[in-house]
């Protein structure tokens, strides 16, 4: 049987056709006092505040079926079931504010209670009473467990999806005007942020047939040496394609770190502000701004 | 393999076709020095769009092409660098430090072109 196989010894002791006719006598039990069981724990999640983010009716919903989905996991000895409604659950209450605290929680609290109503059922009969517990508390543990770690993946899983639309989002490379790109840079830059920024401004170059890019830092709050050499070699990688860069924007506290570092910037095309950045590539590139005004007099 | 050099006007065209061998890369960098004094060519485009990866040699005969180039009195050009070529070159420290580079072709004639510009009005 699946469910004695990485149990401890002293529990596999028990001999697995009495631990099957136990845990069956468990189950009947808890299938006949369902309601009431049911109701209790949906008492308790309540008094004890969890899942606060979820009206009285969805916490009494979701406690029914995860309370059928746990006797279930009890009665087949197998879990997929339950790891997967744990999935679809926790898909369903990550994105409502649920903390994983709580989830852990009702799982507890659910696990206390079906102890409890075991507790007064056998009273009378310690021994029986001591191995129905043997037999319940190790798949009750992994049920406790299975659901746990099924919410925390389902989170990680989320997070990481988080992650990965920022960093796409995080480092836009616009076009101003035909061969001109910029590459505002805002928040702080870690090696693969930075790789990837200097990836995405070297396919834009290549799309866009750009011939000189303003990296606008003023978003940038501090700068370190691996910073300002990541910037150093997209400055010298676009180079290669046949771009300038011309970079603006750098703070006062970020001009100084970078010279009492000794970093060497003096490759690099720095102006003030992104306005005059893009000015001085608008001249790199031959355009004249004049007032509509002026134009018209000319023509 | 040989790299073919056509002769276009004042400038010289060398397109890379498939990766080189290092004999390959010093041959063309003589025949490009010898040539562009016998066709008397103000300018040197060396295409390396075809190139996936460049190795520290070919990035030090390249810059050492371009320079020896701008003794005989031409400019060289290098075009085509592609961006992942580009960034591993970066990391290896091969950056082509004063040698000129374009996008393309077109990018690349247009700089010549402006720069044989710039040298007229300069002369007169």
């Amino acid at each position: 049987m699946s469910k004695t196989r990485d149990n401890l010894p002293e529990v596999t002791v028990q001999s697995t056709a009495e631990t099957s006719a136990l845990l069956r006598e468990l189950v009947a039990h808890l299938r006949q006092n369902r309601t009431q069981l049911r109701q209790e724990w949906a008492r308790r999640i309540t008094e004890a505040k969890l899942l606060t983010a979820m009206s009285q009716e969805e916490i009494f919903a979701e406690a029914t079926s995860v309370y059928d989905n746990y006797v279930e996991a009890l009665e087949t000895g197998t879990f997929e079931a339950l790891q997967a409604y744990a999935r679809n659950l926790s898909e369903r209450i990550i994105p409502r504010g649920v903390e994983t605290h709580e989830v852990v929680g009702i799982v507890l609290l659910l696990r206390d209670v079906l102890a409890r109503s075991l507790f007064a059922k056998y009273q009378h009969d310690f021994g029986l009473l001591n191995r129905i517990l043997d037999a319940y508390e190790p798949a009750a543990n992994r049920i406790a467990n299975t659901v746990a770690v099924g919410f925390v993946q389902e989170r990680e899983r989320t997070i990481r999806q988080q992650q990965e639309a920022i960093r796409e989002l995080s480092t836009p490379v616009l076009q101003v005007r035909e061969r001109l790109l910029i590459l505002p840079i805002i928040g702080v830059i870690d090696p693969q942020r930075a790789r990837q920024l200097t990836e995405q401004l070297l396919r834009g170059i290549r799309t866009n047939r750009a011939k000189v890019v303003v990296i606008d830092i003023t978003g940038v709050a501090a700068m370190d040496s691996n910073v300002a050499n990541v910037l150093v070699q997209t400055v010298e990688a676009s180079r290669l394609l046949g771009a300038t860069v011309i970079v603006t924007g750098l703070s006062p506290e970020i001009a100084q770190t970078l010279v009492t570092i000794g970093v060497d910037l003096a490759k690099m095309n720095t102006v003030g502000d992104l306005q005059g950045g893009i000015e001085e590539a608008e001249r790199l590139l031959g355009y004249k701004v004049v007032p509509f005004g002026e134009s018209i007099q000319q023509a | 393999m040989e790299v073919p050099i056509l002769k276009q006007g004042h400038y010289l065209i060398a397109t890379f076709q498939a990766a080189l061998t290092d004999e390959d890369l010093l041959k063309l960098q003589d025949a490009l020095v010898e040539r562009v004094g016998k066709f008397r060519s103000r300018g040197v485009i060396v295409d390396v769009t075809a190139l996936d990866v460049m190795d520290s040699f070919a990035a030090r005969t390249l810059r050492a092409l371009a320079h020896m180039v701008r003794l005989r009195g031409a400019d060289t050009v290098i075009v085509g660098v592609q961006p992942e070529v580009a960034f591993a070159m970066v990391q290896l420290g091969l950056t082509l430090e004063g040698v000129a580079t374009a996008l393309d072709l077109e990018e690349a004639l247009l700089l010549l072109n402006s720069r044989a510009k710039g040298v007229g009005a300069r002369a007169r």
